[in-house]
């Protein structure tokens, strides 16, 4: 079954990981910009990095046949010096004209704190005066619940939002609900320990239904697994669900998500 | 969305997944019980607690609500 994973990391991949996605089918991927396990030393690092995700890794992936399509944007971990965050911000609508961009991401909270908002909130006018589309992070584990409410609650004070054109990504149980009531997209990413698993996520579309659901590798530089997505169809195959079910999901949704940004172009497999 | 399995067969399936995983926590708590040094007031092993009464309970949900256990506290008013 093609599928997308409209969240991994490629850049810290290896094209071992890119062959065997294609081998499963892998049709296209969306590469947020995220923090690369340390924190960058200036405003140029984060400038390469768009370079890599936009000129790079793209080149990368089409060698086996996977369409590549980027965001950019400045990370939660590394938007606690909101001074520093809005250099690196002046720095993304070159970024966001080119081909296959597809806008603003991943942005979110990491600790929840009041600089980590006022970058948020930069990343997020510059995204609506734009009309680009927005990945959210939500944070980890203990910060899960409170850094998505604060989220959900930054957005809402925006008559601007289109939110069916924004995705709030890593959802798990406690925190699908309120994103998929408001009208978002939620993402459900299959990431070990501190996040979903592929049982977990059939859970959640059992209970809350296949539309405006997305589900991701994230598969990064950590112990991750880029063929997460795969394993998802295999869950939800096992279990007896319709191939139309499983093919909107993995299919499907994403394409009708990414096709509400002016950088995707896309021809449809038949 | 119709589940598209009965409670039965899934029980069939997830059985031995969850017996294995209920073995694996309860070598993790023995072995921090064996390990020496006090844990009296560790929060975490009170939390560790709640959340196998909730596992015990019959309640519906019991991921979510393990989530929120393990959760910090939201404000509504923090803006």
């Amino acid at each position: 079954m093609y599928f997308f994973d409209p969240h991994i990391h490629l850049a810290s991949r290896t094209t071992d990981d890119m062959q065997l996605m294609a081998q499963m089918d892998c049709v296209a991927v969306g590469e947020p910009a995220f923090w690369m396990g340390f924190d960058r030393s200036g405003t140029n690092s984060f400038y390469d990095y768009f370079r890599q995700l936009t000129e790079w890794e793209p080149l990368r992936a089409a060698r086996y046949g996977i369409r590549h399509y980027a965001w950019v944007g400045i990370n939660a971990k590394e938007a606690e010096d909101v001074g520093f965050a809005r250099e690196v911000i002046a720095h993304l609508p070159e970024f966001l004209d080119k081909p296959d961009v597809l806008g603003i991401g991943e942005i979110g909270l990491h600790k929840c704190t009041i600089n980590e908002v006022a970058t948020l909130e930069a990343l997020i006018d510059l995204a609506l005066t734009r009309g680009e589309q927005m990945l959210f992070h939500t944070p980890h584990l203990e910060h899960k619940l409170k850094g998505t409410r604060m989220i959900l609650d930054i957005l809402r004070n925006d008559s601007r939002m289109d939110r069916s054109r924004v995705c709030i990504d890593h959802c798990e149980e406690h925190t699908i609900r309120a994103a998929l009531d408001e009208g978002y997209w939620a993402g459900i990413t299959l990431y070990p320990v501190t996040k979903a698993t592929p049982q977990r996520a059939a859970d959640m579309i059992e209970i809350y239904g296949p539309d405006q659901i997305l589900v991701n590798s994230s598969a990064d530089w950590d112990p991750s697994d880029p063929l997460a997505v795969p394993k998802f169809i295999a869950v939800m195959r096992g279990r007896g669900h319709a191939e139309s079910l499983i093919r909107q999901i993995v299919y499907d949704n994403p394409l009708k998500f990414f096709t509400q940004s002016r950088g995707f172009t896309f021809k449809p497999l038949e | 969305m119709p589940t598209p399995l009965t409670a039965a067969k899934l029980l069939d399936r997830e059985f031995l997944e969850i017996r294995a995983k209920l073995i694996d926590l309860a070598a993790s708590l023995d072995r921090i019980q064996r390990a020496p040094g006090p844990l009296a007031d560790d929060p975490r092993m009170d939390k560790i607690t709640q959340a196998l009464r909730i596992l015990a309970a019959h309640a519906p949900a019991r991921a979510e609500q393990i989530e929120v256990l393990f959760s910090l506290p939201y404000d509504e008013h923090w803006q």
